[in-house]
């Protein structure tokens, strides 16, 4: 019992850092209807800015913190300007959206691997490593402190949906694009606003992934399990994304921990694609029908 | 540049060639987007060997053997997920490409993660050559039929297609099966090329490459496909002393070519026998417009 509290635990932290990546890139799905697969490099970038901030500039953790976070906001951007705009202003079709991506992805991994080198990088010691002991229960505190962060961002993101204005222009916007413009709501804005939410996210879930593992080039590739997190829970439902992440995260950390950690990614694969035969919506994603 | 080089080149632009050409019936032509053709290739190669080396078969049937398996993989995975709507439809691929590599290495018969050495060296420049112009052939042959214009027509607009009673989800399943047998050869003269497999050499980052030759090349092209696969191979080899780097122009290039010149090398357009002519011959071709829009009647427009 206590082992399998112990896996549940992990789970939940490990699924909370895949909710915040997953909620990110939901919300440019949900607004622009395509994967966003450079996602995965800004998340790469966040963890490397907040090691530089850390090690370089001495910066206390929390300020190198959210300047990572903040970094990686204008970074989300960036990209949007450069590999998106353009072909959001033609109309192209989203498989144009893809590729791009894809190139972006490529470009921001392999400028780090240029740049920086690919070796792995540490993050310096930011919290005690003793865990903490509840019962027979360790709790590592990096862990407690990923899943409160993220529980706070979760939160923030949904206060900042619901409650402001500019929230409901977002939701209008991810509702139906056109007829949100038609509104006077400045789609263009609302876009970039998206962008830098999800690199903002993506840069808080990059160092947290940097300081409980490492830092290297090929990290974004960890955005897969976001993708199926989130198509888990259903493209561009954010509530979804967030309980496909917690359930994606526990049930890795239950499989490695009573079969096997070789067939954790394997059973993961195995059970996106049985989601999507069964609910091709996804657990809370609203069934479309393409209209004549 | 001694032959030796240049012939390995060639043979490593024919085996992309051959997937190339698979995906480009199925993202080009059919307008599906796969991130797992590296997971069939995988399989074919891995059959393929099998084959040759386990069965004794001789080596253009395993190679047959090999992309057969792959095809005959793609039906239930196609099943599965051709229903699905565009990204869905993309992870379920991404999905079933690492879930073959996974699998890939654990299976201890094949040498598991380390993979398997001592495949016997059987591709060799005639053979590429002959199986790429005989798959080139076909392609070519199957994209002018019926069965290449109703692809073309789920790919424009599916439920249209529907509409006008073509049987859209035949067509995909179809196009799915070409496409993963011919990654499957390719899978399996990778593997009698190096003489050594490891589920390694089929990661996302195939997937992704083949993916690029064929936006490259130009989507709904088939010579396209051809040149880019050509170039896109020879490319790296030429950018060889500045190995770091040429990786960050390519994703640049990739980016540039979508918001500049989305439709690719070709534009859907294809070099043909008759192109060729009027090339040879440009006052005839630009005072006779008739003709010209006559030829131009059967390229495809992406």
């Amino acid at each position: 019992m206590a082992q399998f509290l112990q896996q549940m635990i992990n789970g939940l932290s490990i699924g909370s850092v895949y909710a915040l990546m997953a909620v990110g890139y939901s919300l440019v799905y949900s607004i622009m209807s395509f994967s966003n697969f450079a996602h995965g490099g800004v998340i790469m970038l966040g963890s490397y800015f907040g090691f530089y901030l850390l090690t370089l500039t001495k910066w206390a953790f929390p300020a190198a913190f959210v300047g990572a976070a903040l970094c990686s906001a204008g970074l989300a951007v960036i990209v949007e300007r450069v590999a998106y705009r353009p072909l959001r202003l033609r109309n192209a079709p989203f498989l144009y959206f893809i590729i791009s991506a894809m190139g972006a992805s490529m470009f921001l991994e392999n400028f780090v691997v240029a740049t920086i080198g690919p070796t792995f990088k540490t993050y310096p010691t930011v919290l005690p490593r003793a865990p903490i002991e509840i019962g027979p229960i360790y709790i590592g505190r990096l862990d407690i402190m990923i899943f409160i962060i993220s529980a706070v961002c979760l939160a923030l993101l949904v206060y900042f949906l619901d409650r402001t204005k500019v929230g409901k222009a977002v939701q209008a916007t991810a509702h139906n694009p056109r007829a949100a413009k038609l509104m006077g709501i400045n789609t263009d804005f609302v876009i970039t606003l998206v962008f830098a939410i999800g690199g903002f996210l993506a840069g808080v879930a990059g160092v947290m992934f940097g300081m409980k593992y490492t830092v290297y080039p090929q990290m974004g590739g960890i955005t897969i399990k976001s993708f199926i997190a989130a198509v888990f829970g259903g493209l561009g439902s954010l509530p979804g994304a967030v309980i496909g992440s917690l359930l994606l995260g526990v049930i890795e950390t239950l499989i490695s921990g009573y079969f096997s950690s070789q067939f954790r990614d394997l059973i993961s694969f195995t059970l996106l694609i049985a989601v999507l035969v069964f609910r091709p919506m996804g657990l809370a994603g609203k069934a479309t029908e393409e209209k004549a | 540049m001694n032959w030796f080089y240049i012939k390995g080149i060639l043979m490593l632009a024919g085996m992309n060639l051959m997937a190339v050409l698979g995906l480009s019936l199925l993202t080009g032509f059919t307008g599906l987007f796969s991130f797992g053709h590296a997971g069939f290739m995988a399989l074919g190669a891995y059959a393929a060997a099998w084959a040759g080396v386990r069965m004794g078969l001789p080596f253009l049937v395993a190679l047959l053997a090999g992309g057969l398996f792959a095809g005959l993989v793609s039906l239930p995975i196609g099943r599965l997920t051709l229903n699905l709507k565009g990204d869905y439809f993309c992870i379920a691929t991404l999905g079933f490409g690492e879930a073959i590599r996974l699998i890939l290495d654990n299976v201890q018969t094949f040498g598991g993660a380390r993979g398997w050495p001592g495949i016997p060296i059987r591709t060799d420049l005639w053979n590429v050559a002959l199986i790429c112009v005989a798959a080139t052939w076909f392609m070519v042959r199957l994209v002018n039929s019926r069965h290449g214009r109703n692809m073309i027509a789920v790919r424009e607009e599916e439920l249209a297609a529907k509409t006008v009673g073509i049987d859209t989800f035949k067509y995909k399943m179809l196009s799915l099966f070409v496409s993963a047998v011919y990654a499957g050869i390719a899978g399996g003269m990778m593997g009698y090329y190096t003489g050594f497999l490891q589920p390694k050499m089929f990661g996302m980052a195939k997937s992704t490459e083949l993916t690029i030759i064929v936006i490259f090349g130009g989507i709904g092209s088939v010579s396209g496909s051809v040149l880019g696969s050509i170039l896109l191979t020879a490319l790296p080899e030429i950018l060889r002393t500045f190995a770091i780097w040429r990786l960050v122009v390519y994703g640049a290039a990739v980016i540039f070519i979508m918001i500049s010149r989305p439709e690719g090398l070709m534009g859907g357009k294809e070099i043909t026998l008759d192109a060729i002519r009027r090339l040879a011959r440009p006052r005839k071709a630009s005072a006779g417009a008739g003709t010209r829009a006559g030829a131009e009647g059967r390229e495809v427009q992406p």
